[in-house]
């Protein structure tokens, strides 16, 4: 943890932006991480599923994809996704997705993907969410943003904002990431956060961002931990426009490898709010 | 107003009440209720052992197998270095270790013991772990197979349940056999217990997570075995190590049936069904035991002879003469005889049968008058070996004479030996046995003193007797 982040945050509520834009300057460049932070507050809720009411999802909310996509959503991911009770449900205070190993419609995996399209777009804000993650080698949770134009405009030029990736063969560390035309797939903008002595599989954290015009911050619970501006990718700025959130847990795919015969089934990945704010 | 005045007067009586009960409770701990500390010192050996610690071969193994190595080592000024035996070694055949701490230690806050490693060569550490310290070793963890290379590794042994470690002595063991014949050398460094704090997701595990079901009979026993700990580690790789029995809490689904002792011992007690389940740390073990202690098999037929015409060994229907046992744990024999009864009705229960010996030699069965012998059988199973049973007269010398290698009568004894077919050995039915004394015995039957069984099957017995 770094308890001088965790000082501002507190500050923050209590005190004019102006102070705390100077303050955060000295405590960035004291601790030496990045100088250049721009700092906005965004404390407007705007929506929230608390996920307090047992059963299927809000329906106003969140939609889904289902099936397959397109060779495995873009990733060689090998799930089947659902809406089924056993993969998505809303039980005691948590929206529940479970992938399970089972033959399905041609697929050896099923799972869930949820998401806000055509129910919620916004350009803009904080968009955070508290996430127990599951684990294991193949394991592949996110919460992540889409450009709400993906239908006219495609990836990656539509824009995508990775808010947190997770490895579930590496369970100390998250990545944060944004694809845009140009830096996109291997070569998208991403950072890493690494626990010490500490590992995101075992407890709920706060995954989030907060995105403005120039710029976009990355921060688990109170660790604020990378910045990504205009000037950190490599082609067209798209973020500027609504996205909508998905949330899903994939089954192998590109990005972690297949299952082996260690991991084990079924896994659930457990989300206790998604929260947007804006400023 | 007088209504408060009451709840006051309540509220005054209850504060009352409380100052009192405090005031009862309030005395200060006595030495006797004092925790006794122990130190929580996580190092091993850094550079040398920490103090308290002794170095105790194993017996049999190279007792000079160890020694500080100053010119190698991980980190600091020394390791330890481990010389392992070849085949043949006049000093010993393995190599092999407990390093104890006299006093203990309180080992709470961690959750692994860690060390780095190298070899001479690429070898497999056959055994390493902790909790030996040549007591009860209640809390002995073992970690299987280490792949050893020639470069430096760190190996993370978890602890299958860090709060049962409040005063451990046995701080590190090790053994190690030769690799293909050959000795080699394998040094450790930075050895000691770790707050790691990525040793997460458990999965404890009894008989290695298989849910096994037995038919069993009362008064056996059965021993939980493939006692595993799986944590996930920080790497994102899987750790299993064998833990003792004492890291689990077991329990059975009905103590009626079946009840399960603290080492994981489970006693068949009665009749009908119970499952046997673990926890480690909170956390459902996989794996299970399903005992099905069925009366199923019923009694054997009653026997109607007269008891003046039958000179009878065992069974509820006479009065018995003298046996010496029902099992003589012959050399080679795997026999295993136990005592069942369901209600007044005594059984043996043999299992494992290969051959077993009953004797009766104080006194001899006098059986001259005496044609048959009876016995009743009962197996679930079918058998598809045949079943013998040999009888033998020990002859006027009072000793039973045996060829230790054939099993053959000599001197002065007698057998005869009875051959039951297999396929007449039906599953689940009491089978009735009558065995002419004849043959090699019909005229030397006055000193019977062993019933030999063969065969390969488990198997009930009931009314062994001889009549006319």
């Amino acid at each position: 943890m770094n308890k001088i982040n965790q000082f501002k945050i507190q500050l923050s509520q209590l005190i004019p932006q102006s102070i705390l834009f100077l303050l955060s300057i000295f405590v960035f460049s004291s601790c030496s991480t990045d100088d250049k932070q721009t700092v906005a507050t965004f404390n407007n809720l705007v929506i929230a599923d608390e996920f307090t009411v047992n059963g299927a999802p809000n329906s106003k909310m969140w939609g889904y994809d289902i099936g397959t996509g397109s060779n495995g959503w873009g990733n060689g991911e090998l799930q089947y996704y659902t809406n089924r009770t056993e993969n998505v449900t809303v039980q005691n205070g948590y929206l529940i997705i479970t992938a399970k190993k089972e033959s399905f419609n041609g697929s050896s995996y099923t799972s869930a993907r949820l998401l806000t399209k055509g129910k919620f777009e916004q350009a803009y804000g904080r968009y955070e969410a508290r996430i127990k993650v599951p684990y294991g080698q193949g394991i592949w949770p996110a919460f992540w943003l889409l450009g709400a134009n993906s239908e006219t405009v495609t990836w990656p030029k539509c824009g995508e904002i990775d808010i947190m990736e997770f490895r579930g063969q590496n369970p100390t560390t998250i990545q944060g990431t944004v694809h845009g035309p140009g830096y996109s797939g291997g070569n998208a903008v991403s950072k890493s956060y690494t626990l010490l002595n500490d590992r995101f599989d075992t407890s709920f954290h706060i995954y989030g961002i907060e995105w403005g015009p120039k710029y976009i911050n990355f921060y688990v619970d109170d660790v604020l931990y990378n910045q990504i501006t205009p000037a950190d990718v490599t082609g067209e700025w798209v973020f500027d426009k609504p996205f909508y959130i998905i949330i899903n847990l994939a089954v192998g795919g590109s990005f972690v490898g297949a299952p082996n015969s260690e991991t084990v089934f079924p896994q659930s990945m457990l989300i206790d709010y998604v929260r947007v704010y804006k400023q | 107003m007088k209504k408060s005045n009451y709840i006051y007067t309540k509220i005054i009586i209850l504060l009352g009440l409380m100052v009192s009960v405090t005031v009862g409770c309030e005395r200060s701990l006595s030495d006797e209720v004092a925790f006794a500390t122990f130190p929580k010192t996580a190092e091993v050996f850094i550079d040398g052992f920490s103090g308290g610690l002794n170095y105790f071969p194993f017996s049999g193994s190279k007792e000079n197998a160890f020694t500080v190595d100053k010119e190698v080592k991980y980190k600091g000024t020394a390791s330890m270095r481990f010389d392992v035996p070849r085949v043949g070694d006049p000093g010993g055949s393995y190599a092999g270790a407990i390093l104890p701490d006299a006093t203990g230690r309180n080992l709470t806050g961690y959750d692994a013991l860690t060390f780095w490693v190298k070899a001479t060569q690429t070898a497999t550490l056959n055994e390493v772990g902790f909790g030996n310290s040549f007591g009860e070793n209640k809390y002995l963890v073992t970690l299987n197979d280490v792949p050893l290379s020639t470069n430096w590794t760190k190996v993370i042994i978890p602890i299958p349940d860090a709060s049962k470690l409040t005063l451990e002595k046995g701080m590190f063991w090790y053994a190690e056999g030769p690799e293909n014949g050959n000795g080699y050398t394998f040094w450790i460094d930075e050895l000691k217990y770790e707050k790691l704090g990525t040793v997460a997701q458990p999965r404890p595990a009894i008989f290695n997570g298989v849910d096994k079901q037995e038919a069993s009979f009362i008064g056996s026993t059965v021993i939980i075995d493939g006692l595993k700990q799986t944590f996930n580690l920080g790497s994102g790789m899987n750790k299993t190590v064998t833990a003792a029995p004492s890291y689990f809490k077991f329990s059975s689904s009905n103590n009626e049936v079946a009840r399960v002792s603290e080492l994981g011992v489970v006693s068949v007690v009665g009749f009908g069904t119970a499952k046997i389940t673990a926890i480690l740390g909170g956390v459902k073990a996989a794996g299970s035991l399903t005992i099905d202690a069925s009366g199923s098999f019923g009694s054997a037929p009653v026997p109607t002879r007269a008891a003046a015409d039958v000179i009878s060994l065992f069974s509820n229907a006479y009065t018995n003469v003298p046996v010496d046992f029902f099992n003589g744990f012959y050399a080679g024999s795997t026999t295993k005889t136990t005592d069942i009864k369901l209600g007044a009705d005594d059984f043996k229960y043999y299992t494992d049968l290969n051959y077993v010996g009953i004797e009766f030699k104080n006194p001899a069965v006098n059986a001259t008058q005496m044609n048959f012998l009876h016995l009743d059988v009962w197996s679930r199973n079918a058998t598809t070996t045949d079943f013998i049973v040999k009888i033998r007269d020990r002859g006027a010398n009072g000793v039973i004479d045996t060829n230790v290698f054939t099993g053959a009568p000599t001197g002065d004894d007698k057998e005869i030996s009875f051959t039951v077919p297999a396929a007449l050995i039906v599953p689940s039915q009491w089978v009735s046995i009558n065995i002419p004394l004849t043959g090699d015995i019909a005229t030397q039957k006055g000193n019977l003193a062993q019933i030999v069984f063969v065969g390969n099957m488990n198997f009930l017995l009931d009314n062994l007797y001889f009549y006319k």
